[in-house]
């Protein structure tokens, strides 16, 4: 499977993500905007409580092309960041007390500076999070010692898995993708990853594999604990239920099957205030893989940068700017605010 | 009105209405089902199942519209679901047969 991207698809561009966003609001007005939402929850403007995470998106490539992924990433991606760019999110880091620097993708794994960006996080004393896709571990020999170099870094590894199920899994993130992830997950747990008082952290992240809205993520994650023990001999620490955002592949995919506007349907029937004061753009700083600044991955692939007020590119972070900043925002934050919220750790009511 | 149907998946999305005629049983109706599917002594996954299950012996389209969505929100896969409307099938298919015990002791007590 190609990216949208690599397709030339309309979709690729964010632009037009944007435009079909809006055309279900302008369509008989069907569907409150989520900007009319936030006011009536009495937040409007969004701004930031504090800057606890950098999340830094080191690139789009990945060896996967899974049917849901926001980023549009794959093995035909090439962009990917720089270590010069890299060191100016480490200068900016060492500029703060920002405790948690979250890698993700693409699968970060795969930049060529991603080892030595991991060991300059950890010489700053912070915690790194890699958003690691399981399968690049086992996908070619010079990823197989990651357990262990994620090990000596303590790097808390959060990994997607949508089900226990191979059925499940395969149809979203591709054919073989269950019986590979296993594989890394045990590799994972032979150095301590997902073993009590390992002090090693090995998350697992459910998003569902279709049209519709995780369910509990304390019942999904006993059942997945059991199921995996039981069938897989595999553990782990935490699941993380995330919702999939309606945009990039995840879009096309509800436009291709019918399903987009049922699932706007859901989104905004499940609107959550309680979810939507907890979102995380309000302690997260998304950097992109040339450096420019975002509130969320989100925003990120659809082209919103920071508001004008704040520095739109790395090399010119200003910890207050940033802090005073309005928080950008359309259509796809339904996803984040619906029933027990969603963001990059998991439910956040 | 050509394309009427008995079953209009809009419907579903109506359910609420219900309390529009009888306020004080439909809200207590409501709060009952709430409080029925909250994760007990059962999950809710396990709930699910049990209503999909149900919703296939009572051929309730709105409940198999609504509880195969909610089969895999509460993270069921397809083989637990097909197998929870097997269950359904065989006490549908049970329920009939267990019948013929019925029959074969009415047939006893008529025939020589």
């Amino acid at each position: 499977m190609k990216s949208l991207h690599a397709q030339h698809h309309a979709l690729a561009d964010a632009g037009y993500q944007l435009t079909v966003l809006s055309q279900a609001e302008a369509e008989g007005a069907r569907l409150p905007s989520f900007a009319s939402q936030l006011r009536e929850s009495g937040l409007l403007p969004l701004q930031p409580t504090g800057l606890s995470v950098m999340q830094i998106n080191v690139g789009k490539m990945c060896n996967q092309t899974c049917r849901h992924c926001h980023v549009d990433a794959g093995p035909d991606r090439t962009e990917i960041m720089t270590r010069e760019t890299m060191q100016l999110c480490l200068d900016a880091l060492a500029a703060t007390d920002i405790e948690v620097v979250d890698l993700t993708g693409g699968a970060p794994e795969m930049n060529p500076d991603f080892r030595w960006l991991v060991e300059q996080i950890s010489a700053l004393g912070r915690q790194t999070i890699v958003r690691c896709n399981l399968t690049i571990i086992v996908a070619n020999p010079k990823y197989h010692d990651l357990p262990e170099f994620f090990a000596r870094h303590r790097v808390r590894v959060v990994s997607s898995l949508p089900h226990f199920s191979a059925t499940r899994t395969d149809a979203q993130r591709g054919e073989g993708v269950f019986a590979r992830s296993i594989r890394a997950l045990r590799m994972l747990n032979e150095v301590g990853y997902g073993v009590e008082n390992s002090g090693l952290t090995l998350d697992l992240v459910y998003n569902p594999s279709g049209a519709f809205l995780p369910g509990s993520q304390a019942g999904l994650e006993r059942d997945f604990k059991q199921r995996l023990a039981r069938e897989q001999g595999v553990a782990f620490n935490s699941l993380l239920a995330i919702t999939n955002l309606p945009i990039s592949r995840f879009l096309d995919y509800l436009l291709e099957t019918g399903n987009y506007a049922g699932y706007m349907d859901k989104l905004v029937a499940a609107y959550n205030p309680a979810a939507a004061a907890n979102v995380m753009c309000r302690t997260t700083l998304s950097i992109g893989w040339d450096g420019l600044l975002y509130d969320c991955d989100f925003n990120q692939m659809l082209e919103l940068p920071v508001h004008a007020t704040a520095p739109q590119h790395i090399r010119d972070f200003n910890l207050e700017a940033l802090l005073g900043r309005s928080i950008v925002i359309n259509q796809h934050c339904f996803g984040c605010t619906a029933g027990a919220g969603s963001s990059c750790g998991g439910a956040t009511v | 009105m050509d394309n009427a149907t008995y079953y209009n998946p809009a419907d579903l999305a109506k359910f609420g209405n219900i309390t529009a005629w009888q306020q004080e049983m439909g809200s207590k109706f409501f709060a009952y089902y709430a409080e029925v599917f909250k994760e007990g002594a059962l999950s809710e996954r396990e709930k699910a199942l049990i209503a999909l299950a149900v919703a296939h012996a009572v051929q309730c389209p709105y409940c198999i519209d609504a509880y195969t969505t909610d089969s895999l929100q509460k993270g069921a896969d397809e083989a637990q679901m097909m197998e929870a409307v097997h269950v359904a099938a065989a006490i549908k298919g049970g329920s009939a047969l267990v019948h013929g015990v019925q029959m074969m002791n009415k047939a006893k007590e008529l025939t020589m």
